[in-house]
């Protein structure tokens, strides 16, 4: 209401108080989990040849949940080997109507068991129980369905060309949707014919290793997937190991530069899915209550801890104040606490470590002068928690408009024309992701050409689906992941 | 020309009061779905629900017993535990006066539809005698009909003054603006109706979705439309309105998704029979159902519960 509410002095504000709380209400079904997971090689699990685990803990807790083992290089060769092995004497060979098979039954398994997935995941990674349960696990349910699809089909994607797979595919993915990626990647690789050795994050690997028991309830042949829990050296030996012919990672810039020039030089072919800083663009056009719904959803979501979160609002000068009073007004009902709740908005930030950066980064914010607004809520006294956070008064030289922050901090940024805007919206060394918000539907085919990002979403933030490719421009990667584009990126085409 | 005009006027409203987008309203109502009430504050839910139930029957077949048993059941909605009354019956003009027998000077109100209920078509002279006398007969509150055709062709300002001239014959009666949501369609026409009727009610009187005698009713999408619009007139004006969706609420669980909505929309201040009110029948012996279970602990059979009337 841009016009009226500039007029008129707001007379009275709304009372969020305590009148009707929302008592408790856990998820409490058993995550079967157990107390010691080994390295999933060649269809079993086995414990790593060095003998060490490390222990995951809950973030919400600060409790551990179980003990992961540590793969080394030599573990890290076995895994690459069962690969090869199972590529070149079964998966590689067998037609893709009969992977096609396989990759079905992965996705009805995980249907199946959905519920412990999803608790598991929010145990182990903090995210809240509603996100694990509504996005992340049928989310990565329909990336198998999707690419399962593929399987028998491939010929189609290039055609009258031929596709080949790459062989064996390292894979190395990151903390914030730990099975999702694990989907992403596995899924399409499988369908187009590779075998694989993944490595999930340090901080999240129970999914990843429980999923190697959906490949063993699948029937999957032995070697197809391997999964090699550890840390960064661990990671290395995958994406060094002379039999993987592929390497796809997602996580930090930092990382997938480091990456690259490690590879330089090898004929291995590469994809990268890194930082964002993405812009979500607002109008004075747009319906602004659901602009502000989307403002949230691209901030907020899994904690902000999301690449291609829409962590700069830019928005049209006049409708700032009017933008501004309602999100604050929809982050002061934003529940943020114990992620097991299920009416939990904000569960924890993923680790100590991630908690102490998005920490500091806010404090550079204040420092450098913006000025910090949050909602105040009571925050659990054990456990890794940052409230939703808005800074308004930002400048296009603050870190917190150029640094990835990757925790619940949205920074927010004027322009007064649409060229302004995507001049802001392209100052910045990442191109992952942009959302536009306007009535007008022209601007959004244009603005969707001028923005160098990935993805463009319109009126809406934050929409993920298997058939779309996601991927990014400059400092935020290449290659793509989803839809036929994604699936080319594991088939070599002659 | 009334017709060339609408597209003009109906945008420089849209310019002052902005639009919604539909896609972007139906995912946030669709959270509210997702929220878990569990034990005291399930137990919350629910007596505030019956205590902003408007039970109602609104049939041709209607007779003065019907109504006598209606009242019963709005005073007492079962014959144990501690469960409060409803807000309001809500009859037509012609019941009033015995509505007024049963339930006259006690907390529950006497609600009448008024105003040639539910087309709305016939002459204002007709419509406002029609508010008079049920007001005479002693309604506390008037559910009126807004001139959707008027509203559809533009003229906005023969709907606003119809409008005004129904608070006036209301008197010291409370006003509920039916909208008719389904014949208006769109979430920026209803938006747009809320504004227009909110500028001239008063105080305390009520926007209301439907009139239950169309397809389509009240649904968790355009009743947050109109809890937004209320939301942005307060803050812009100081002035609350009432908000009531009307017709479709059949269970407690969607009841309580409404409140929900409200909570965390509008805030504490309308968490009370004054501020928000279900139009419903049915609705009131799942909520008395739910409310058993929560007590006892088992859910009892249907014929435990009193009959008062059949759904619309």
């Amino acid at each position: 209401m841009p016009k009226t509410s500039s007029k008129t002095n707001p007379a009275r504000e709304l009372v969020f108080g305590d009148l009707w709380e929302y008592d408790p209400a856990p998820e409490t079904a058993d995550p079967k989990l157990k107390p010691r997971y080994d390295l999933f090689i060649n269809g079993s699990y086995v414990p790593p040849r060095a003998g060490k685990y490390f222990g995951t803990i809950n973030p919400a807790q600060e409790t551990k949940i179980a003990d992961i083992a540590l793969a080394d290089a030599s573990d890290v060769d076995s895994a690459c080997k069962s690969a090869q092995k199972a590529f070149t004497h079964v998966w590689g060979k067998m037609p893709g109507k009969e992977r096609g098979k396989y990759l079905y039954r992965i996705a009805r398994l995980l249907q199946d068991h959905a519920r412990e997935f999803a608790i598991a995941e929010t145990l182990d990674g903090g995210k809240p129980i509603k996100e694990s349960r509504d996005f992340d696990i049928p989310m990565a349910a329909a990336h198998f369905f999707y690419h399962a699809g593929w399987a028998d089909k491939l010929e189609h994607l290039a055609p009258g060309r031929q596709v080949t797979p790459h062989g064996v595919v390292g894979q190395v993915i990151p903390w914030n949707f730990p099975l999702l990626m694990l989907a992403w990647k596995i899924a399409p690789a499988l369908a187009a014919g590779n075998c694989v050795v993944l490595k999930p994050a340090e901080t999240t690997s129970i999914t990843a290793l429980k999923f190697g028991e959906i490949c063993q309830e699948a029937g999957l042949p032995n070697g197809v997937v391997n999964i090699v829990s550890g840390a960064a050296e661990t990671g290395a030996a995958v994406i060094q190991h002379p039999l993987t012919t592929k390497v796809a990672f997602t996580g930090s810039t930092e990382i997938g530069k480091s990456i690259m020039r490690s590879l330089a030089g090898t004929e291995k072919k590469l994809t990268l899915e890194l930082g964002g800083k993405a812009a979500n663009i607002v109008f004075d056009d747009a319906p602004l209550d659901q602009a502000v719904e989307g403002i949230v959803n691209g901030i907020f979501f899994n904690q902000g801890h999301v690449c291609c979160a829409g962590s700069r609002l830019l928005v049209q000068e006049s409708i700032a104040d009017a933008v501004l009073a309602k999100l604050k007004r929809r982050i002061a009902v934003l529940r943020v606490g114990d992620p097991m709740d299920k009416n939990t908005d904000l569960g924890a930030i993923n680790s100590r470590e991630q908690l102490t950066k998005i920490t500091d980064l806010v404090q550079s914010g204040v420092t450098e002068g913006a000025e910090k607004h949050d909602n105040g809520c009571k925050l659990p006294a054990k456990g890794f928690f940052f409230r939703p956070t808005i800074f308004t008064n930002v400048s296009m030289s603050h870190r917190i408009a150029r640094e990835e922050i990757f925790g619940p901090v949205l920074s927010i940024l004027t322009f007064r024309t649409p060229d302004e805007a995507v001049e802001k919206a392209n100052n910045t060394s990442y191109g992952l992701s942009a959302g536009v918000w306007t009535d007008k539907g022209s601007r959004i085919l244009k603005m969707s050409t001028l923005l160098k990002a990935g993805v463009v979403w319109a009126n809406t933030y934050n929409k993920f689906d298997p058939t779309s490719p996601f991927g990014g421009f400059k400092e935020s990667g290449f290659g793509r992941e989803g839809g036929k584009q994604g699936l080319l990126d594991y088939l070599r085409v002659d | 020309m009334p017709a060339a005009k609408a597209p003009t006027s109906l945008r420089r409203l849209f310019d002052e009061i902005g639009t919604v987008d539909q896609i972007g309203i139906e995912e946030r109502v669709a959270k509210f779905t997702t929220r878990s009430l569990k034990k005291k504050s399930k137990v919350f839910g629910l007596r505030l629900a019956v205590s902003m139930v408007d039970l109602t029957t609104l049939e041709g077949k209607d007779t003065p017993g019907k109504v006598a048993s209606l009242c019963q059941k709005a005073l007492r909605p079962h014959d144990v535990g501690d469960i409060p009354p409803t807000a309001a019956v809500c009859v037509y003009p012609a019941m009033v006066k015995h509505a007024r027998k049963h339930v006259g000077g006690t907390q529950v109100k006497i609600a009448s539809v008024a105003t040639a209920f539910p087309s709305g078509q016939a002459p204002l002279k007709t419509r406002l005698a029609e508010v008079h006398a049920a007001v005479n007969d002693g309604a506390d509150e008037i559910d009126m009909v807004i001139n959707r055709g008027a509203f559809l062709s533009g003229e906005f300002g023969r709907m606003q003054d119809e409008i005004a001239a129904v608070v006036e014959a209301c008197g010291t009666a409370t006003l509920k603006v039916i909208l008719e949501v389904s014949e208006l369609e769109t979430y920026d026409n209803i938006r747009a109706a809320s504004f227009l009727a909110m500028r001239v009610i008063r105080p305390g009187d009520f926007i209301k979705t439907s009139t239950g005698k169309t397809s389509s009713n009240a649904t968790l999408g355009n009743n947050q439309v109109m809890l937004e619009a209320i939301r942005d007139h307060f803050l812009a004006t100081g002035i609350p309105i009432s908000m009531k969706p009307a017709g479709g609420i059949r269970t407690a669980k969607q009841a309580l998704h409404f409140l929900i909505a409200v909570k965390e929309t509008l805030g504490d201040e309308w968490l009370n029979n004054r501020r928000y009110r279900f139009g419903a029948s049915a609705l009131l012996n799942d909520l008395v159902r739910q409310l058993e279970k929560e007590r006892t602990g088992a859910y009892q059979a249907p014929w435990n519960f009193s009959e008062a009337t059949e759904g619309y």
